[in-house]
């Protein structure tokens, strides 16, 4: 297949998939930065000392660039529902729509009225006004990024939603386990939490850039030190939680457990964790692999004695969840020919739950009534997500949160003692982690969404079936057209951001104010000193 | 339940005017100081004030444009549907100008090179402009109805083009819609601008609140005389399932007086509309510059409801099957989804209203060079 023969669907996915990693590039770090400048400020109020405001607003110039281009690109997310899953957007809107008004309702609004107030506030607000503006503004992303997983967390989880065949798409029929999806809730801390560990490592490794050249080292080192504190207490929470979101994956979406792990045959309990391997799709099976005994088992099913399903084995129970689809498509079928056929609705009801899975035939025939059992077949192997992607994603993203507690334990260790700044070797490698909380944050998106695949919404709307009427040229003029767009903003926010960091604090708010009262020379641990 | 669904869906209805209004009347104040940027302010330093006079408020002002879509996405999801993908490339268009402002206004001062500076102003003038063209544009198409119809599965398809959305109603809404939101950024800036930028935006929402008053008599004599109008022939069940394949619709050509010989009431929004904008024009003579920014976002409010209760019921007409347009009454989410939402609207909207005044009072007065230059935050 060449690009010329991509069809509307692959386009669509392309899109929403380049445009939600770009503006993923921009959302954690403001998770981060915005506490990070809360912790920073709270200590600027508590003791007075005018350094710590210079921290503030100097992390505070960068955070604002960087929410910038974050409102920016999250705007395109919202209308690409309605643009390119026109489809998506009447079937499940009843349901996905509503955490994302109230997104806008209780968080988008209080963030983006209150980062004015942060920029342009310090001269109008008293302290501690000033210093509420700052915690409500990191409050809001937080409860921004929650509502926001709840809705990612419906389409990994469906819960509390049933199809109503009079409007032909799925309502909310219970509120509350929609709010408390526990899927919803293991990505939320663990995304926030990834979110933590990129502020901290960008405020680290920028402080390490100024202490290699000995600038600015009276923030450089405050900085990195909170960086250091907060960063461990994140870094050790994105890995505990990270195997939350483990857990209630194998609760939930057993076949992207089984294809993270290239699990082709359903093993014995406790199943061994394959730590590395090279998984041959033709083939179905994995190669090379090096496993560690009990460990998948206890991750996904914290027990010895349950079984972790392999992808075979769901194979043959998606095989089965399609023929009750069927059933309840052929139902829905006489009922649209004739809407007050009570037994057709009775039988709609009791197989409503497996309608999605005959929905994943009409890739392959529009007709899927009549459906020979080596289509279903087929239908039932195209659950399975591509393995290797999953299987390599996963890895290097658990390698890294590894890296991010090892780093942020020696940052800790270095700072505790005051000798941050004391080790060269330590500043180079804090320098050059700086990309890595991003390859790991959209790296665990591939996981998470590639992972979804083939459906849009797990075991209800197959992807294929999302999409809006608009034609292929259509998309591919917009596609072409982010692209663009977006690789010019690229070099434009990185611009700023390299100028910024190399202007420094001195040149970006001027000459520092003398401190009053109690100004005393920097001690060789700022923390401690205070 | 408390409310029975005909009543929520009126409610919603209702509510999504309120969102819109919310959005035309705070965002719209500086689409239009960005439209105005290139021609009141001209030295560096003037440019600068205009700027700064949004500059602290725009993303919360974006924010209703945000919620607006996410309650249509919510409490309408077929309209959501059917306008963001029959609006395809407009959408398009759309974003991407949205996308230049908080880019521009965060990026023009950061260097001081006298190109970069033109371009992003450039920028942040289509930024202002664009948005406000083609949300006027898709108003006058919705008026009109769209070209869409749907299967048996409630699947749309969209038959019209793009040049087709550029249709000479839809184009002079659009510049209604411009015409309006110069008027209300002129006096937003009148307001908080230092002069000499102050007396040049007073003088430009003059000329366009008197622009608006016309333009509004010629389009309300259009939609009388040659634009399409909508109404559902026999019974519809106004508590019923949301499917939009189950009533019958009839087209005439003009006639739009006959809603509002039906409902009387909706006369106050064209009324608003044109009253908002002459007190509005009126004020800015004796520059009494807070209470015409007040008349101007009645009038605001005023045309932007007529457009919406010239349509009522529906809220998307198709053009090309009639019969599946859409309405408030077959168009809605599920009564617990339109019941569970207007609890949220209902605790959460005084909040903000309440937080944003409140930001406002704090960053009251007019925005100077001076206090431009001591303020590192300055865009």
């Amino acid at each position: 297949m060449t690009f010329a023969d991509l069809d509307v669907v692959s386009l669509s996915r392309l899109q929403f998939g380049l445009t939600a990693m770009y503006h993923f590039l921009f959302v954690p770090l403001t998770l981060g930065l915005a506490v990070l400048l809360a912790i920073m400020e709270t200590v600027y109020v508590m003791t007075g000392r005018e350094i710590w405001r210079r921290m503030v607003k100097f992390w505070g110039a960068l955070f604002g660039i960087n929410f910038a281009m974050g409102v920016a690109t999250g705007v395109t997310m919202e209308f690409q529902f309605g643009t390119n899953w026109a489809y998506y957007s009447h079937y499940v809107g009843d349901v996905f729509g509503a955490p994302l008004a109230i997104e806008g309702l209780m968080a988008f609004f209080l963030e983006a009225t209150f980062i004015g107030l942060f920029f342009f506030g310090w001269e109008r607000l008293s302290k501690v006004g000033h210093l509420a503006v700052t915690w409500l503004l990191a409050l809001a992303t937080n409860l921004s990024a929650l509502w926001i997983l709840i809705a990612n967390g419906w389409m990994q989880n469906p819960v509390g939603a049933t199809f109503n065949p009079d409007t032909m798409r799925m309502e909310v029929s219970d509120f509350s386990a929609l709010i408390f999806n526990p899927v919803a809730q293991a990505k939320f801390v663990h995304t926030v939490s990834a979110g933590y560990v990129t502020g901290a490592v960008f405020v680290l490794a920028v402080s390490a850039f100024y202490m290699l050249r000995l600038r600015h080292m009276e923030l450089a080192k405050r900085s990195a030190t909170v960086a250091a504190s907060f960063g461990l207490a994140a870094a050790l929470s994105v890995v505990v939680l990270g195997d939350e979101s483990g857990y209630t994956t194998g609760e939930n979406q057993r076949m992207k457990l089984a294809a993270i792990e290239a699990m082709w045959k359903t093993e014995p309990a406790p199943a061994s964790f394959t730590l590395f391997g090279i998984p041959d799709a033709e083939a179905r099976e994995t190669r090379y692999e090096v496993r560690i005994p009990w460990m998948l088992g206890l991750i996904a099913t914290r027990s010895i004695s349950k079984e972790v399903a392999g992808i075979e084995d769901l194979v043959k129970d998606v095989e089965l969840r399609i023929r009750f689809g069927l059933m309840a498509y052929e139902a829905l079928e006489k009922i649209k020919a004739d809407r007050t056929d009570a037994m057709a609705r009775a039988k709609l009801e009791a197989t409503s739950a497996e309608l999605g899975y005959a929905l994943l035939l009409k890739k392959i025939r529009p007709d899927v009534l009549n459906a020979t059992d080596a289509e279903i077949t087929r239908a039932a192997w195209s659950t399975v997500p591509p393995i290797s992607p999953l299987f390599w994603s996963f890895r290097i993203m658990v390698g890294l949160g590894v890296f991010f507690i090892a780093l942020f334990a020696t940052a800790f260790v270095l700072a505790s003692r005051g000798r941050i700044d004391a080790s060269r070797t330590f500043l180079w490698v804090a320098l050059l982690a700086l990309p890595t909380p991003w390859v790991a944050a959209e790296l665990g998106w591939i996981v998470a969404e590639v992972g979804r695949q083939p459906w849009v919404i797990e075991g209800v709307m197959p992807t294929f079936l999302a999409v809006s009427s608009v034609s292929a040229g259509n998309v591919w003029a917009t596609l072409i057209g982010f692209v663009a767009f977006y690789s010019a903003l690229a070099v434009v926010d990185l611009v700023l951001m390299v100028k910024t960091i190399r202007m420094g604090p001195d040149r970006l708010l001027g000459p520092a104010r003398p401190e009053s009262g109690h100004g005393r020379p920097l001690s060789a641990s700022p923390i401690a000193a205070e | 339940m408390p409310f029975d669904y005909e009543l929520l869906r009126l409610i919603w209805w209702a509510l999504l005017g309120a969102l819109l209004i919310g959005f035309a009347v705070m965002d719209g104040f500086d689409l239009g100081v960005a439209t105005l940027l290139p021609f009141v302010a001209r030295s560096d330093g003037e440019r600068r004030i205009v700027i700064n006079t949004v500059g602290p408020v725009w993303e919360g002002n974006q924010v209703w444009l945000v919620l607006g879509a996410g309650a249509i996405f919510a409490a309408w999801p077929a309209l959501y549907a059917a306008a963001f993908s029959g609006f395809y490339l407009a959408m398009f268009v759309v974003l991407c100008a949205l996308i230049l402002r908080p880019v521009g206004f965060k990026f023009r001062s950061k260097i001081h090179d006298k190109r970069w500076r033109s371009f992003w102003d450039w920028a942040l003038f289509a930024g202002g402009f664009v948005p406000a063209l083609i949300f006027g544009v898709a108003v006058g198409n919705a008026l009109q109805g769209a070209p869409f119809r749907f299967d048996d599965e409630l699947r749309m398809t969209y038959e019209g083009s793009f040049l087709g959305l550029l249709n000479p109603f839809a184009l002079f809404c659009g510049f209604v819609s411009v015409i309006m939101l110069i008027m209300h950024g002129g006096c937003y800036l009148a307001l908080k601008s230092d002069e000499p930028v102050a007396s040049r935006a007073a003088f430009a929402a003059r000329q366009a609140a008197f622009i608006l008053i016309v333009a509004m008599i010629v389009g309300g004599v259009c939609m009388e005389l040659g634009v399409n109008t909508y109404r559902i022939v026999g019974a519809i069940d106004t508590s019923g399932p949301s499917n939009p394949l189950l009533k019958a619709v009839e087209v005439r050509l003009g006639g739009v007086s006959a809603n509002y010989a039906r409902h009387l009431w909706m006369l106050a929004a064209p009324a608003a509309a044109l009253a908002g904008a002459a007190i509005a024009g009126t004020l800015t003579i004796y520059r009494r510059d807070g209470a015409a920014f007040v008349a101007s976002a009645i009038s605001v409010a005023g045309v932007v409801a007529t457009a919406g209760v010239s349509l009522f019921p529906f809220l998307l007409p198709s053009s090309l099957a009639p019969d599946q347009s859409l309405t408030v009454w077959d168009a809605s989410s599920s009564e617990l989804t339109l019941g569970i939402m207007l609890v949220a609207v209902v605790i959460f909207l005084p909040i903000i209203v309440a937080y944003t005044a409140w930001a406002y009072r704090v960053l009251r007065g007019r925005v100077t060079l001076a206090a431009i230059r001591s303020d590192t935050s300055s865009y």
